[in-house]
């Protein structure tokens, strides 16, 4: 990883709930940033990915959101914080399938319920908390 | 099979840079659920899709899609072509369905995305 310093590389994105104009612009800054890095392809497309999933929920479901990614030279920590309804249920809402999209949602294309799973599967460790009424936080790690 | 090949095999109309018609594709997948798009990521691809608005072009940035095919004549959205553009993602109106468009381009030889 000769591409990287020892110093380490954070950097923020501010989120909008139903802003879906700007939707994808953080993780594909993110994915830009990590390939311009010299990261190998596998990291940067299970981090888009994650990236572009937690982006997209916190849009559809919260009022705002703060994505912050940390970079040293063995992690990639990516933090998605959110002021938002916060999840009833995490073990149902990790099922592949499930969504509590509502339908404006799912007319656009998404609720397919591979939104939570599909960032599970591209972390090496994934942690979420999630308060109803207050908003749910969610922790990906990427080794790299 | 070149998007050129492509293009002409679903009687499309080339809405952003025409100069990619050489692009080799190599795999393709039709859906209306960006979620299912996100869990592939497979170089030279294409996906088909009924959805018009800017996001299908992020899914498709994201997820390493280097052409769209809007069914049934959906004209994609003015933001979703000035995003292509800016992306270098190749949009193609094909008058076709899905089913209609996915089958011609299958049975041209164009095969599916490998299962995972």
């Amino acid at each position: 990883m000769s591409a990287r310093s020892n110093v380490p590389i954070e950097g923020s994105f501010q989120l909008i709930g139903g802003k879906f104009d700007k939707a994808g612009e953080a993780s594909t800054s993110l994915k830009k940033k990590l390939t311009e890095m010299g990261l190998n392809v596998e990291i940067v497309r299970r981090a888009s990915i994650a990236t572009f999933e937690a982006e997209i929920n916190v849009i559809i479901y919260a009022a705002a959101g703060w994505l912050r990614y940390y970079i040293t030279d063995d992690t990639l920590r990516i933090v998605i914080e959110d002021m938002g309804p916060g999840i009833e249920n995490i073990e149902l809402a990790m099922q592949e399938g499930y969504s509590t999209a509502p339908e404006w949602a799912r007319a656009m294309g998404w609720g397919a319920g591979m939104g939570l799973p599909n960032m599970k599967k591209n972390s090496d460790k994934f942690k979420i908390d999630s308060v109803v009424g207050e908003g749910t936080t969610v922790e990906m790690i990427i080794n790299l | 099979m070149i998007l050129g090949k492509i293009s002409e095999i679903l009687e499309a109309a080339v809405v952003t840079n025409p100069g990619n018609l050489d692009k080799d594709i190599k795999w393709a997948f039709s859906t209306d659920l960006l979620s299912n798009v996100l869990f592939y990521f497979i170089p030279d691809s294409l996906l088909l899709t009924g959805l018009i608005h800017p996001q299908v072009v992020r899914a498709a940035e994201v997820a390493n899609i280097d052409g769209i095919v809007f069914v049934q004549g959906k004209k994609p959205e003015a933001e979703t072509i000035a995003l292509a553009n800016e992306k270098k993602i190749t949009l193609l109106v094909t008058p076709f369905c899905m089913y209609t468009a996915s089958g011609k381009l299958y049975q041209a030889g164009l095969e599916g995305f490998p299962e995972l």
